[in-house]
């Protein structure tokens, strides 16, 4: 055996034992988290890992998403060059030139064209880190501009002109045919009139190729470019329906409720933290972080990994670990003020390239807090005992639910009788806006011809605030309750008017065995739209210009977007402008998740920042179709001194284009 | 050392409206809720058990249902509940229920040493504030009302410093133990129960306690035993207002005339 290939071999072996054996104490680890089912519907999850890992979907949403892209490709096709450098290395004898001739040209072709595009693209990552750098590449912990960064950015690019100097070389050596490898055959005739370089520059080339390489593969396991081991099968583990409801925890004596120590994460939820790589996206997208809140979703998944290795060790033991998750300062732990900012919006699980589920995270250690530890922003002890007590967040009679009605020909919901059982819930019942927006919604569907009725005072709370809360315990006790009276009542098809009683009646009731057909008004109105029941042939412009805010809950949480912009489009005969954030990327009003029932002491007010965007638009109106949204807009607005901006929920526009033509 | 909290199960006034025609309360289908003052006085003895490691016991005087309230004590912690329940006991004033209760903590005294009854200052259906002091009195304990505060309390000394909220100031007193104390909202924050503690209330034993345990003489207790008695109960008829200005189109003008009507009927200090 050579020397050369003796020393290049006993490397090659230490990198991988080394490599081996980190990448099994860290993986390892997964098997202290809880269980979760991920394996099912093969099949869909290979067409969803096909989309997002090797599609790259979501990477590519933003433009620099490109640059990751001719990387990610780059890397696929190079996978090859770099297996055979290493085989060749132990095996001189074996290498890509034993193909056929064709194949052989086309890969060289492919590895010289790609790893100059590689070249391009390292290049601009170094731009975008040094020159024009965006703010949402650093965290607390995690900087952009941090020496890891920069170590792997140079891996890329050493490993890239390694490439060229060696095939450079061979190719001045006449031991490489030129016509396949154009970049490479410029170095080499480079060479060719420096003779005297050729073999220091071949030799240094193939070793500072082989060291990168060991480098990489020692350095991966422990860097956050683990993702490259993580992505792609996390984007097979992900969630199959977007996640807009929690799973059910089980109420029995000596349960443990909630996340309180990292542990008590499922092995997808720590899977998720290796597989993040800092890209900073969610944080971006984060209505909290925009605004200054303490919380940073980037960092609730950092937090995770990070105490997940720190407290490592004492799992192996059977311990618990000593850096707390919750409650602690520093590095690997999550402020309790971060935990409760969050507006369960889900901008960041929408802006993942790689689908880590971050929100879902956040109530989990909502509940521990509550449950567990009874500690919660004082705001909420008020929520959680009127809810209990009086099944609204307000604390009013149960007995002035039906109020709204007041002279309106309003019918209780009979199984059989009625078609529809009109959800009202709390804000539509109480808050004195909201009851505005009932009885336009109660005017549209009588003009329709619908059939429906209501609850009244029997109508309940349907617990979502709790649940995003992670009052887990008094949310099931309303669910089953809830559960209970639709099935008692024959209740089949649902209409709410508020979107997170449509999430909460549809997705969330589904886990106690309840099926309903819910839908959100603005979906039942735009279908009667376009089968015609409703008709409006006069326009109303009377409101001006209408700017359209996306709901979370509505939105990106029930993916409906079409039908609220179509009862605007029908009553005005105009389409609403769009904020820059809109549809899936819509901005939080700052209510969900139960902030509306809580202070907001720290930074920016979300609603000032979500008015402002809207502002820009110069509206005259701005549409809404949730209460917690109208609260929140139309507090913002008087806050910004914009009180001629109005604010009405689009099914209000529709019934005031309905009374003009009646008129 | 025992810490007796009472508390008592009254019906959510919120949601009371009284019968136009007979003038009574409508009881039917309206919840009960802990006596919001109650939740206060349950929290402080809970925070003595937290500091001193003394046990708490909750008692109730009530109907068989009113056992949900001591569940809701047994859940944030108190370590006994017991609840006063029986025909004898009932339609009775401040004066027969106070006797109820101090006999009843007069037995658990026999078990234990009682250094603290606490109370809510007042129950919000009878607004009286009487059940504290008529208890204190009959145990002879000291009796300090309206505490919004408790700076000290020495057990070894056997005596407590508290402060009293009057009526526009402060008072800062101390007394010798056993002691009776009556509380107020500004007190503290009461905590919510943990679900562990939830599930363990549960299945708790609630003491029921009847007038064989008690052994008190029927006459003076329950409706026989109260001097006072409810004669009627009715909403106060509201002077029907008046609409100033237009405060739809002219709200300006129409705060200018409420501004002046307020000064007007000296409502507003300037």
């Amino acid at each position: 055996m050579m020397p050369q290939t003796a020393i290049f071999t006993t490397l090659l072996v230490a990198s991988l034992l080394f490599f081996c054996w980190s990448v099994y104490r860290r993986f390892s680890l997964l098997c202290y988290g809880q269980p979760e089912e991920r394996l099912d519907q093969p099949a869909r999850r290979l067409a969803e890992m096909f989309l997002y890992a090797f599609a790259q979907l979501r990477v590519l949403r933003k433009p620099f998403g490109l640059n990751h892209f001719v990387i990610f490709w780059s890397f696929m096709i190079l996978a090859l060059a770099n297996g055979e450098f290493l085989v060749n290395g132990v095996f001189p004898s074996v290498s890509l030139a034993l193909l056929p001739e064709g194949v052989h040209r086309a890969l060289l072709l492919a590895f010289d064209a790609v790893s100059l595009l590689t070249l391009f693209a390292i290049a601009f990552s170094f731009i975008r880190r040094l020159v024009v750098k965006p703010p949402h590449l650093d965290s607390l912990y995690v900087k952009g501009r941090s020496p890891e960064a920069f170590l792997i950015l140079s891996f890329i690019a050493l490993l890239m002109l390694a490439y060229f100097g060696l095939h450079g070389s061979l190719i001045a050596l006449g031991m490489e045919d030129p016509s396949a490898m154009p970049v490479s055959s410029l170095v080499g005739s480079w060479l060719s009139s420096h003779p005297d370089l050729i073999p220091a520059l071949r030799n240094v080339s193939w070793w500072l190729h082989a060291f990168v390489l060991f480098a990489f593969i020692c350095f991966l396991p422990h860097s956050k470019h683990m993702h490259i081991l993580t992505a792609i099968p996390n984007c097979y583990f992900g969630a199959l329906a977007w996640p807009a409801t929690q799973p059910r925890e089980k109420f029995e004596k000596g349960a443990v409720y909630g996340v309180g120590t990292v542990e008590r994460f499922t092995w997808k939820d720590l899977f998720d933290s290796f597989t993040c790589t800092e890209c900073g996206r969610c944080q971006a997208a984060c209505p909290a972080t925009i605004t200054g809140k303490a919380l940073n979703p980037r960092q609730i998944v950092h937090a995770i990994k990070t105490n997940l290795l720190e407290n490592g060790d004492a799992l192996r033991e059977g311990r618990s670990g000593t850096l707390p998750l919750i409650g602690a300062e520093g590095e690997g732990t999550n402020t309790e003020d971060a935990i409760w900012s969050c507006t369960t919006c889900g901008a960041c699980m929408e802006a993942c390239p790689v689908l880590i589920e971050q929100m879902p995270k956040i109530v989990k250690m909502r509940r521990h807090l509550v449950e567990t530890e009874s500690r919660f922003p004082e705001e909420l002890l008020n929520l959680f005992e009127n809810m209990e007590q009086r099944s609204n967040p307000w604390g009013i009679a149960p007995g002035e639910r039906a109020k709204w009605v007041s002279t309106l020909p309003v019918k209780p919901f009979v199984a059989g009788e009625t078609e529809y059982l009109l959800y009202v819930g709390c804000a539509g019942s109480f808050d004195s806006r909201a009851k505005q927006v009932t009885v336009a919604l109660a005017t549209v569907l009588n003009a329709a011809g619908i059939s429906w009725g209501i609850l009244g005072k029997d109508e309940k709370c349907c617990g979502d605030s709790l649940r995003r809360l992670g009052n887990e315990y008094l949310f099931e006790k309303m669910a089953l309750e809830n559960v209970e009276l639709f099935r008692q009542r024959g209740v089949t098809k649902v209409i709410t008017l508020c979107p997170h009683c449509l999430t909460t009646l549809k997705n969330d009731y589904r886990q106690y065995g309840l099926e309903l057909e819910v839908v959100h008004q603005s979906e039942l109105i735009a279908d009667l739209i376009r089968s015609g029941r409703i008709k409006l042939d006069k326009k109303d412009d009377s409101l001006g210009k209408i700017a359209y805010h996306d709901p979370c809950y509505l939105g990106r949480h029930n993916d409906i977007f079409e039908a609220p912009r179509t009862l605007v489009q029908a009553a005005t005969g105009v389409a609403p402008v769009e904020t820059e954030r809109h549809g899936r990327n819509s901005f939080c009003c700052g209510a969900g998740g139960g902030r509306m029932w809580m202070e907001e002491f720290t930074g920016e007010r979300v609603n000032h920042a979500r008015v402002d965007e809207l502002l820009a638009q110069k509206p005259d109106t701005i549409c809404v179709a949730c209460p917690y949204c109208m609260t929140m807009m139309e507090d913002g607005l008087k806050d910004k001194g914009a009180g001629q901006v109005r604010v009405r929920d689009v099914v209000e526009v529709l019934a005031e284009g309905l009374l003009r033509k009646n008129a | 050392m025992l810490v007796v909290v009472c508390v008592k199960q009254v019906p959510d006034t919120t949601q009371v409206q009284i019968d136009p025609v007979t003038n009574t309360l409508i009881r039917e289908g309206v919840p009960f809720i802990v006596n919001p003052y109650d939740t206060h006085a349950v929290e402080e003895a809970l925070r003595f058990k937290d500091r001193f490691g003394c046990r708490v016991a909750a008692i109730s005087m009530g109907p068989p249902n009113a056992e949900a309230t001591l569940r809701k004590a047994l859940a944030q912690g108190v370590d006994r509940a017991v609840l006063l329940s029986d025909r004898s006991f009932g339609g009775a004033d401040t004066l027969a229920t106070s006797k109820v209760l101090a006999a009843a903590i007069e037995k658990l005294a026999k078990e234990e040493e009682v250094g603290v009854v606490i109370c809510g200052k007042q129950t919000i259906d009878g607004d009286t504030a009487q059940v504290g002091p008529g208890i204190a009195t009959r145990l002879n304990f000291s009796q300090l009302t309206l505490v919004d505060r408790v700076d000290e309390l020495d057990l070894s000394g056997k005596k407590i410093r508290v402060s009293r909220k009057l009526e526009g100031r402060h008072e800062h007193v101390e007394a010798p133990l056993p002691v009776l104390l009556t509380v107020v909202r500004e007190l503290n924050r009461p905590r919510y129960p943990t679900v562990a503690m939830r599930l363990e209330s549960a299945d708790a034993q609630v003491e029921v306690w009847d007038n064989k345990v008690l052994q008190l003489d029927v006459n003076g207790i329950g409706l026989k035993g109260s001097p006072t008695w409810v004669s009627r109960i009715f909403s106060p008829e509201r002077a029907k207002g008046e609409m100033l200005g237009d405060g739809a189109h002219d709200p300006e003008g129409a705060a200018q005339l409420l501004i002046d009507k307020m000064l007007e009927k000296d409502l507003l200090a300037l």
